[in-house]
């Protein structure tokens, strides 16, 4: 799937070759990169197929030199391997990159991408996780602009690198908000804990540490999962599979399902587990069912790695959204968690995140710690300064702290009061169909159910957008857009299957 | 760590069934061992421990005024006024933001680029310089995994982490001569010519880390020359255009050089040092590509790098970055404010040398102004520097690198007397 580029920048089309490649550039053969390899051209190998052939390419590149008019003509003269000090021909080589094909879409955020370019005055974005207002606007948290005036106005502060883990103070405060402040865990020191870039990021360099340090390469995600897990485990070095998760039938939870798959795992093999409100089937377990989970992977050894984007965010509760983790830290065992400030605090684009791991001793502590540095020194040194600031003065001041909590719950009752309105919606109108998961799933996303055929029908007929597996993003909904919604998806259901 | 009974007791009750109770604090990581220390930062954290009075601090390379305090630049200042709260927190593309990356083509292409008008130059928003020469490691790696990287000798230790942990075989070209405290030309020109056909070069682009020794422009066009009779690509780190000089252009003269000769180059670009946005992590990565289409192609594939690695990157520092470029008078204090920072820098480079030489030192502190940019490569031994550091309080990297941002009237001469110390008796 190549995209296409914009009209405007369309070139002539290219001519075919009658030349073979290599004559192709006169008398200065072009040679593969790397050691000489006869019949090797270099062609990229992850994720490509040729957008176009490297000959075209070359011989596009030798016409435009011969064109009198082109002002990079040269006299393609003969030029030989010696190091005579004459001017070179200037003569743009072609790109050792020149087989490269279009990257795919991003699923998710590729939805944006194509609402932004809809016309249309009805559209509605209910794609990617960022909080809208009723007025389906982007909204800035009143305590973190605060929070955010009070740093600038501070002449004193500067914009020094920070220490590789990141702003101690934001890390000791994260640990604290996900832990609990009286966990035995952070009162013996065995968390440790390092600032990194959002939830993406804390993933990544929890994968890459596991990968270099833990003995089992194997992580379990659950079916399905926010599309971008796979990815960055795989590219962490680990071996993904999946382990089952939402049931289509109930549009719950298949809780039978995900012990029998954890049971099978092999012992210390790494399990991701979304805290709360997962993504994309705001579909939890119970915590009777959290309890049983944690048994199981007590029993089997198998190593816990929480993701955890949306404590607060779920139930408006901080507290009660970080039980599930709790649970496993109260009972002294070890395990990941990747924390993020995105959507609670509506930091989004500021990159704020952590991954601290609870570790068997405070000495274990220390030295995972220290091999955490040197996960990130080569990825990009040391994290990026604003975001952090902001979350550590929040945290740590209790009236803001207050505040945050109480813009939180806005945001989280906001979204619950979607969910009814819509599931009253889709009643009223006898949408076929049991659409009561609605109100049971929680935290920004819906799993709707609708197929892919109906999404699309959505998007073209009423240019609603979400991704194509069906989830909507609560958080994209107002009361004014409800309508439209429940409209679409009526319309979806009863003319397509 | 011993449990109570009575804790044992409670985990007992509050978890249900427990495991056996070794397993509740034996660790899957009690195999760990102990990272070494990071050579350059592990530096300023050892001078922070220090309690002397006497103490300086020439190891990381942070700028300082001459009251060695860190610096927030004026344009930053006014640049951050203006975007707080006017902007929301949204998610910036994977590439970065737009407008940063428009501006920091012009500052390293030129502003008149054909490059730019034709858009032909893949670029992507980065984490600084090191994110950006990661996320090229990474690419390289993917797209030719059968390529290596020469890297000069010596260079900014991280490099060597980035394309070990990219997985992209290195090797070393020679640049530095010792004996001279200059570059080593003809050992470099040798390696680029044995060096395989297409071979993969890391540049500095500018005011060389950790030697501060650039090559002439001359001598650049020599290099660029033979790089198109070997085929070579080369990869430019610039983390301190405008620093080195004092004037963005003149220190992109190599880059520009390569372009003009037709090459289609890689570029790191930091806004660390030249806008002193250090913790901000703002930089760029560009590629020169054949056409438009294939840079649009890469620079999807150079998203598909930093989605699963980072989504997308921070917001702060883009604005900052193109608030500020995007601003003829903001912009033009930038210019003035890189100048200053550079100025002062030459500034006590004439300073260390001339007070050297007043103490009477029979060695030649002639690299010291010779070199270019914030590091002076001292030719002290790493025992010297143990010396300076132990004796003096004086804590610098143990390759003899100096900082010369963190030289200031008030400890020059303290630094020239510690240096002529432990030199002297050469």
């Amino acid at each position: 799937r190549t995209q296409r580029p914009h009209a405007g920048a369309l070139r002539s089309p290219r001519p075919r070759p009658s030349i073979p490649p290599t004559a192709a550039r006169g008398t200065h053969p072009r040679r593969s990169y790397g050691p000489a390899h006869p019949s090797r051209a270099a062609m990229p190998t992850a994720n490509v197929r040729a957008a176009q052939p490297s000959a075209d390419r070359r011989l596009s590149t030798l016409v435009r030199h011969l064109l009198p008019s082109s002002p990079r003509t040269s006299a393609a003269t003969a030029t030989s391997a010696d190091s005579s000090l004459q001017p070179f021909p200037t003569m743009a080589s072609p790109s050792v990159f020149a087989g490269i094909a279009q990257g795919p879409e991003d699923p998710i955020l590729g939805v944006t991408v194509a609402y932004n370019k809809d016309p249309s005055p009805v559209k509605v974005n209910l794609g990617v996780g960022a909080y809208r207002t009723e007025e389906g606007k982007p909204m800035v948290l009143n305590v973190v602009r605060r929070a955010e005036q009070m740093l600038i106005q501070n002449e004193s502060r500067v914009k020094e690198y920070l220490p590789i883990t990141g702003l101690a103070d934001f890390n000791k405060l994260s640990a604290k908000l996900i832990f609990g402040a009286d966990s035995p865990a952070i009162q013996e020191n065995r968390v440790a804990t390092v600032q990194c870039l959002s939830g993406t990021g804390s993933l990544r360099v929890g994968g890459e540490f596991l990968a270099r340090h833990y003995h089992e390469r194997t992580i379990y995600i659950p079916q399905p999962t926010w599309g971008n897990h796979p990815k960055v485990f795989t590219l962490a070095g680990l071996t993904a599979r999946s382990y089952r998760y939402y049931d289509p039938a109930t549009r719950g939870l298949d809780f039978q399902g995900l012990l029998e798959d954890l049971s099978s795992a092999p012992s210390g093999a790494i399990v991701l587990l979304h805290a709360c409100a997962h993504n994309p089937t705001g579909v939890d377990p119970t915590l009777e069912q959290w309890e049983q989970i944690r048994q199981l992977m007590r029993s089997k050894a198998l190593l816990p790695f929480f993701d955890s984007a949306y404590q607060g965010f779920a139930s408006g509760s901080l507290d009660k959204d970080a039980q599930s983790v709790r649970m496993f830290v109260a009972d002294g065992g070890e395990l990941l968690m990747a924390q993020s400030y995105a959507k609670n605090m509506g930091l989004y684009g500021e990159r704020v995140g952590a991954l601290s791991i609870v570790c068997g001793s405070a000495d274990i502590a220390v030295k995972v710690e220290s091999q955490l540095k040197l996960v990130i020194r080569p990825m990009y040194s040391n994290p990026p300064l604003h975001g952090a600031s902001i979350v550590a003065t929040i945290l740590k001041d209790s009236a803001m702290f207050d505040e945050w909590t109480l813009e939180l719950k806005a945001m989280a009752d906001r979204i619950i009061s979607m969910r009814e309105q819509l599931f009253n919606a889709l009643k009223i109108r006898e949408t076929p169909g049991d659409w009561s998961h609605i109100i049971k799933q929680i935290g920004m996303f819906t799993f709707t159910g609708l197929n892919s055929d109906q999404v699309a029908f959505m998007r073209q007929e009423y240019h609603i957008y979400m991704t194509s597996d069906g989830r909507i993003s609560m958080a994209g909904l107002s009361s004014r857009t409800v309508p439209h919604l429940a409209d679409a998806i009526h319309a979806a259901v009863t003319k397509l299957k | 760590m011993a449990m109570s009974r009575a804790a044992a007791a409670v985990r007992q009750r509050r978890c249900g069934p427990l495991l056996p109770a070794a397993r509740s604090m034996a660790s899957w990581f009690g195999h760990v061992e102990r990272a070494a220390k990071d050579p350059i930062l592990g530096v300023t954290e050892a001078f922070l421990a220090d309690p002397s009075p006497d103490k300086v601090n020439v190891g990381v390379g942070a700028y300082r005024d001459d009251d060695g305090k860190p610096v927030v630049l004026e344009c930053v200042r006014e640049a951050e006024r203006r975007v707080a709260g006017s902007t929301n927190m949204e998610y910036l593309p994977m590439g970065g933001s737009v407008k940063m990356i428009e501006e920091s083509l012009k500052l390293a292409y030129g502003e008149d680029s054909e490059f730019i008008k034709d858009k032909r130059i893949a670029a992507v928003q980065a984490l600084s310089g090191t994110g950006a020469c990661r996320l090229f490691a990474d690419f390289q790696k993917r797209f030719l995994p059968d390529s290596q990287i020469y890297i000069p000798t010596p260079t900014w230790s991280n490099h060597h982490n980035i394309w070990r942990d990219a997985q992209v075989p290195q090797r070393t070209f020679a640049y530095y001569h010792p004996e001279s405290r200059g570059l080593d030309f003809a050992g470099l020109m040798d390696d680029i010519k044995n060096a395989p056909e297409g071979s993969f070069f890391l540049l500095h682009a500018c005011a060389h880390n950790p030697t501060g020794v650039d090559p002439s422009e001359e001598q650049w066009r020599e290099i660029s020359h033979q790089f198109k009779v070997k085929n070579h690509f080369p990869f430019f780190d610039m983390a301190y255009q405008g620093f080195a000089s004092g004037d963005p252009e003149r220190d992109a003269k190599a880059i520009r050089i390569f372009l003009e000769d037709g090459h289609q180059i890689g570029c790191a670009q930091s806004y660390a040092k030249n806008m002193g946005l250090y913790g901000q992590r703002a930089g760029c990565l560009s590629i020169l590509c054949d056409d438009e289409i294939q840079a649009v192609a890469v620079k999807s594939q150079l998203q598909q790098i930093a989605r699963p690695m980072y989504s997308n990157p921070p917001l702060h520092g883009a604005l900052i970055v193109s608030t500020i470029l995007g601003d003829p008078a903001l912009k033009s204090l930038w210019l003035k404010e890189v100048k200053g920072m550079a100025d002062r820098i030459i500034g006590m480079r004439k300073a260390l040398k001339e007070s050297l030489e007043k103490l009477g030192s029979p060695l030649s502190w002639e690299h010291i102004t010779n070199q270019i940019g914030m590091f002076c490569y001292s030719g002290m031994t790493p025992e010297q520097v143990d010396r300076l550091t132990n004796e003096f309080h004086i804590y610098m990297t143990r390759n003899g690198r100096i900082s010369m941002a963190g030289v200031t009237t008030g400890n020059v001469a303290y630094l020239a007397n510690a240096i002529h110390e432990v030199t002297k008796t050469n």
